[in-house]
């Protein structure tokens, strides 16, 4: 547990100093205040739908640019190596990496509380869905850097590492135009997988176990594959 | 300390490690040589437990490195050829990182990362990123991140390339002071070095171990010959007749003109027979001065050539001109 601790702080460390992380902020947060007043001032409704909606979509880009660096940019500079002949296991170095990604977006989704304050000084919203919505938006987040590792750790390359991770992720979330227009089980098969048919109940204010067995399975699938990605590219 | 039984690596058909069998002794310091491609950093890469062997066995005091590879690891530092660094970390962060990742924590973490960068030299720049310091720091860092575990067995690969001779000084000596408490295992390109430093030699090419020895021993076994090399004042054909009428010599080389008159000579004589004197009597009779006159003991560079080039004639020749 230590191990992973020290991984995790290392990574944080990086993005705190390095500019990439506050121009991912800057562009997710900047980008969310504008959908948030705009919904705001011409609806005039107290309501966060549009605003996640949003930010999901901004983070399918703002998420690999984050996590591309994590495992294939350690092998592009050679670091790798020194990790791997560290005692620290796999599993640690990936669990390290992920959560520092994790904590990261723990910090602009903290910061995005500033939406809900808003709308509870000034009127009063279902405070129910402001809880489903900021759990919802939390899984999503947590789906979507375990897959941006797991493209990661497939490649020494950051850009490959980047825009597969974004071709992945961007695939997922329009499943749900196939789902619309196909009936059967092609149909029902593509709802299950796209990410924003599971994302959308959350923002409705509806927990469904579906849901959240659905991000969990791919945090847990992506994370081991990914430490499988790791392994197998260094011991072959 | 280490040891390395049949290890073989293979990617896809290349073999690139041939049946490797290598015992590394506690203290010792073994030098791998070998021409590039030779299997030398794959060899250092699979005792660091980077790579996998194809098959064969690799022991870390006592630990498989394939099937124990957290607890081996323990025991070994590691310097790859390029220093792995991270650019935008500094000094002391990157040190520090690498000690909890060995395993240490609170003050004895704290005290051995400052240890080490007094060991190595960069305590004056802790504060700065790797990214701005010069390549000889950068080499001093990567050697105190495979230190600051105080790990028993030290790989390093090629620890003073690209490094310059005042720096390449200093890390010899540090390497050095580092030997007797520590297994050395180290590789190089630079024949003196290997030479000065190890205590035994391991010589490698295209993946098979081809010889395995003290430096000393090797010249012995390959050298059939004592070798000569001389600069004469005096017509070239005179001298030269003077000297193939000494007894005991086996072959006499003209290595060049060096100015009119003036040769440069390589005598070769049998081994058990010392020719100085009689050369020096023979010239002095003939008024052949002689300006200059040292006996040529193998070095590393002719055993090296001996060994790894196909027509062993051709290159000791050409080592004997390097010199």
């Amino acid at each position: 547990m230590r191990k992973i601790i020290s991984v995790s702080k290392k990574e944080i460390k990086g993005f705190f100093t390095s500019p990439l992380a506050y121009v991912v902020g800057a562009v997710i947060l900047g980008l969310g205040g504008y959908f948030f007043s705009v919904t705001l001032f011409t609806t005039r409704i107290a309501d966060l739908t549009g605003v996640f909606m949003n930010l999901a979509v901004i983070l399918i880009f703002a998420a690999p640019a984050l996590t591309m660096r994590l495992l294939a940019g350690e092998e592009q500079e050679g670091t790798m190596e020194f990790l791997l002949t560290s005692p620290i296991t796999i599993p640690q170095l990936i669990l390290g990496k992920y959560l520092a990604a994790l904590f990261y977006f723990l910090v602009i989704t903290v910061l995005t509380f500033v939406y809900p304050g808003i709308l509870l000084a000034l009127s009063t919203p279902d405070k129910g869905v402001i809880f489903t919505t900021y759990l919802g938006f939390f899984l999503l987040v947590a789906a979507y850097l375990a897959i941006g590792i797991l493209c990661s750790s497939l490649t020494g390359n950051q850009v490959i590492a980047s825009i597969s991770s974004f071709g992945v992720l961007l695939l997922l979330w329009v499943f749900s135009w196939l789902s619309g227009n196909i009936s059967g089980p092609l149909g029902s098969f593509a709802k299950t997988l796209a990410i924003s048919e599971h994302y959308g109940d959350f923002l409705r204010g509806i927990i469904d176990t579906t849901h959240i067995v659905y991000f969990i399975s791919i945090i847990i699938v992506s994370l081991i594959l990914s430490m499988l990605g790791v392994s197998k590219r260094a011991w072959s | 300390m280490i040891e390395l039984s049949n290890v073989i690596k293979k990617y896809g058909n290349k073999i690139a490690v041939n049946r490797i069998t290598l015992f590394v002794r506690n203290g010792e310091i073994l030098g791998l040589l070998g021409p590039n491609g030779a299997g030398k950093s794959t060899t250092m890469r699979i005792i660091a437990g980077y790579l996998p062997p194809t098959s064969g066995l690799v022991k870390v005091a006592g630990y498989d490195v394939v099937k124990q590879p957290v607890t081996a690891k323990k025991y070994i530092g590691y310097l790859p050829e390029n220093p792995p660094l991270y650019k935008d970390m500094t000094v002391n962060d990157y040190i520090t990182f690498a000690a909890e990742l060995k395993g240490l924590k609170g003050k004895d973490k704290v005290n051995r990362v400052n240890k080490v960068m007094d060991e190595v030299g960069v305590t004056h720049v802790k504060n700065r990123l790797i990214g701005h310091i010069s390549r000889g720091f950068r080499q001093r860092v990567g050697l105190a991140q495979a230190l600051v575990g105080d790990p028993q067995v030290l790989i390093l690969d090629e620890p003073t390339v690209g490094l310059d001779p005042q720096q390449i000084i200093e890390i010899r000596q540090l390497i050095k002071n580092l030997a007797g408490k520590r297994t050395v295992i180290l590789s190089s390109h630079i024949l003196p070095e290997v030479s000065s430093l190890c205590h035994r030699v391991a010589i490698i090419n295209k993946g098979n171990l081809i010889a395995e020895n003290t430096p000393h021993r090797l010249a012995e076994s390959l050298m059939g010959h004592q070798e000569i090399v001389l600069q004469v004042k005096g017509p070239k054909d005179k001298v030269y007749s003077v000297i193939e009428g000494l007894s005991g010599i086996k072959n006499i080389t003209v290595n060049g003109i060096l100015e009119e008159d003036l040769c440069e000579y390589t005598v070769q004589s049998e081994i058990e027979k010392d020719i100085r004197e009689s050369l020096f009597y023979a010239m002095a009779e003939n008024g052949f001065p002689i300006l200059e006159m040292k006996s040529s003991f193998m070095s590393l560079e002719d055993i090296f050539l001996e060994l790894v080039t196909e027509e062993p004639a051709i290159a000791s020749q050409k080592g004997e001109k390097q010199l």
